[in-house]
């Protein structure tokens, strides 16, 4: 088991040695770049403001419901919402998300090449195949991740406001009053500071497992499958990790 | 000229090339035969250098790419040209970007350059009309075709076919057979087809190497194949009926 990881981390090791050195062509590179940053940043806004804007209303009833105590201000709700959503929901629980979304793609594309023997013709042509199709994709993914963590704090937060103006189970007065109260720019930062290192551990590990598939259409699924799990153990781990040394 | 000395090579202490010695010349159609799974492919992929043999030389008009460095093999590279089993073109391009993509890797010209070199590769393989088509919009044959286009867009020296006429029809395969063979003399490659489409030995076999279990059975050409004493050779090219019948044939007429 241990063997099979360190052989496993090994091969990684050495896919990221390859992908990070300099680009054959910088303008195929950037064309490369940008065109990740549609596929796996830009199209993935429509979800993240979907999914922000219901976990953001569910958060809110939640607290309104389950926060009872006479010891604490009615506007520990809005506190409480936005503290949970700048601090794991917009950074962990969307990196958990995309990884599912986005991992899942760029395992089975670059698994799709790879049996079907297009990064062997890249090879072929005397092209480095990982620096040209993993680089792009981790730094569209790590640059447009603050983006989505952005709107995500802002969609989950209205959320939370929307429902106070729907089912009025909250006062809107109340609700805007802890939104705003005891409000820290810090875990701003920190939350995007996390996502750096998630939209890392999304790309690579997908494109690791996409990379290094063997076999047929069957082997791509389970690369897919394996480069969600393996990410989103590790977005976890290192979140506890972040945390603790920003916070601790 | 590309050839190969002492090649081994073996998968998790399995041999599958045993000291495989080869000459493949300029200018003629050099066929590696041999039945499935007798490492036609491994060869074909160490000669290319996809796969890393344990032993031997592989001499490109003398260079031994076993020992080049990182920079040297990327340069060997650009005088390579690969048409894959599958074709392997790249989904997200169409069929002129396809052909376009190695020249806009490596070439310092304009794009209007670089198309007009690939639109003149694309009619040289007899392909009109389909420049802004995706692979997965035309048929095998023309797929086939594209890749070779691809392929000899940098005008390569050393050309490498992977069971160029796998799942292709009689009639397409003796096109693209065609094909591969007025280019190889047109451009004076080295080409290197591996098949086990007995119409292609017959028909463009100038130098045939027969492999079977990883070892090199026999050379020669498509005219010594009928005569041959080689028991495992003429089980394999006349496996057929047919085969037998084109074999008598060709013995009768003193070919």
């Amino acid at each position: 088991m241990l063997h099979n990881s360190l052989k496993i981390f090994g091969s990684y090791a050495h896919l990221m040695g390859r992908t990070f050195s300099r680009p054959d062509r910088w303008k195929e590179f950037f064309k490369c770049y940008i065109d990740e940053i549609y596929k796996l940043g830009v199209n993935s806004i429509p979800i993240v403001i979907i999914i922000s804007l219901f976990i953001g209303a569910v958060i809110a009833i939640q607290m309104q419901l389950n926060i009872v105590s006479p010891l604490l201000p009615k506007y520990t709700v809005g506190v409480a919402t936005r503290e949970i959503i700048l601090l794991e929901f917009s950074s962990t629980m969307l990196a958990l998300i995309l990884s599912g979304k986005v991992g899942s793609n760029i395992a089975s594309e670059i698994g799709a090449m790879r049996v079907t023997e297009q990064i062997d013709a890249l090879e072929i042509m005397g092209i480095n195949s990982a620096n040209y199709i993993i680089l792009p994709k981790i730094a569209g993914m790590v640059t447009f991740m603050p983006v989505l963590v952005i709107f995500s704090m802002a969609t989950g937060i209205l959320g939370g406001y929307a429902i106070a103006v729907l089912t009025g189970i909250i006062s809107i007065s109340i609700l805007t009053y802890g939104i705003q109260a005891f409000f820290n720019e810090f875990y701003i930062w920190y939350a995007l500071f996390k996502s750096l290192f998630f939209a890392y551990i999304i790309s690579s590990i997908a494109s690791f497992y996409g990379y290094t598939v063997k076999g047929g259409s069957l082997q791509v699924g389970k690369a897919s499958t394996n480069a969600v799990v393996v990410s989103s153990v590790m977005i976890l781990l290192v979140d506890v990790i972040i945390t603790q040394i920003m916070m601790g | 000229m590309i050839e190969i000395k002492h090649i081994n090579k073996s998968f998790e202490g399995k041999q599958v090339l045993y000291d495989i010695s080869a000459q493949f010349y300029e200018g003629k159609t050099n066929l590696i035969i041999g039945q499935s799974g007798s490492g036609k492919t491994v060869l074909v992929k160490s000669i290319v250098g996809l796969m890393r043999p344990e032993s031997g030389e592989i001499l490109y008009d003398g260079r031994n790419s076993m020992v080049m460095k990182t920079s040297q093999i990327k340069a060997l590279r650009k005088e390579i040209g690969m048409l894959f089993q599958g074709s392997a073109l790249f989904d997200s391009e169409t069929v002129l970007g396809n052909v376009i993509f190695p020249l806009k890797m490596y070439t310092r010209d304009s794009y209007a350059t670089c198309k007009k070199r690939a639109e003149f590769c694309l009619d040289r393989v007899n392909l009109h009309g389909v420049n802004d088509l995706y692979p997965s919009e035309i048929s095998g044959g023309m797929q086939k075709r594209v890749a070779i286009a691809r392929a000899i867009a940098l005008n390569p020296k050393y050309l490498f076919c992977d069971e160029p006429n796998s799942g292709l029809d009689p009639k397409t395969s003796l096109v693209i057979d065609e094909l591969l063979s007025d280019i190889t003399h047109e451009y004076k490659m080295t080409t290197i087809i591996n098949t086990h489409d007995m119409n292609s030995v017959l028909g463009i076999g100038e130098n045939i190497i027969f492999i079977r279990k990883g070892h090199k059975e026999w050379v020669g050409t498509r005219d010594e194949i009928t005569t041959c004493d080689n028991v495992a050779l003429e089980d394999f090219v006349f496996a057929t009926p047919l085969f037998k019948e084109v074999k008598h044939y060709l013995v009768e007429q003193g070919k």
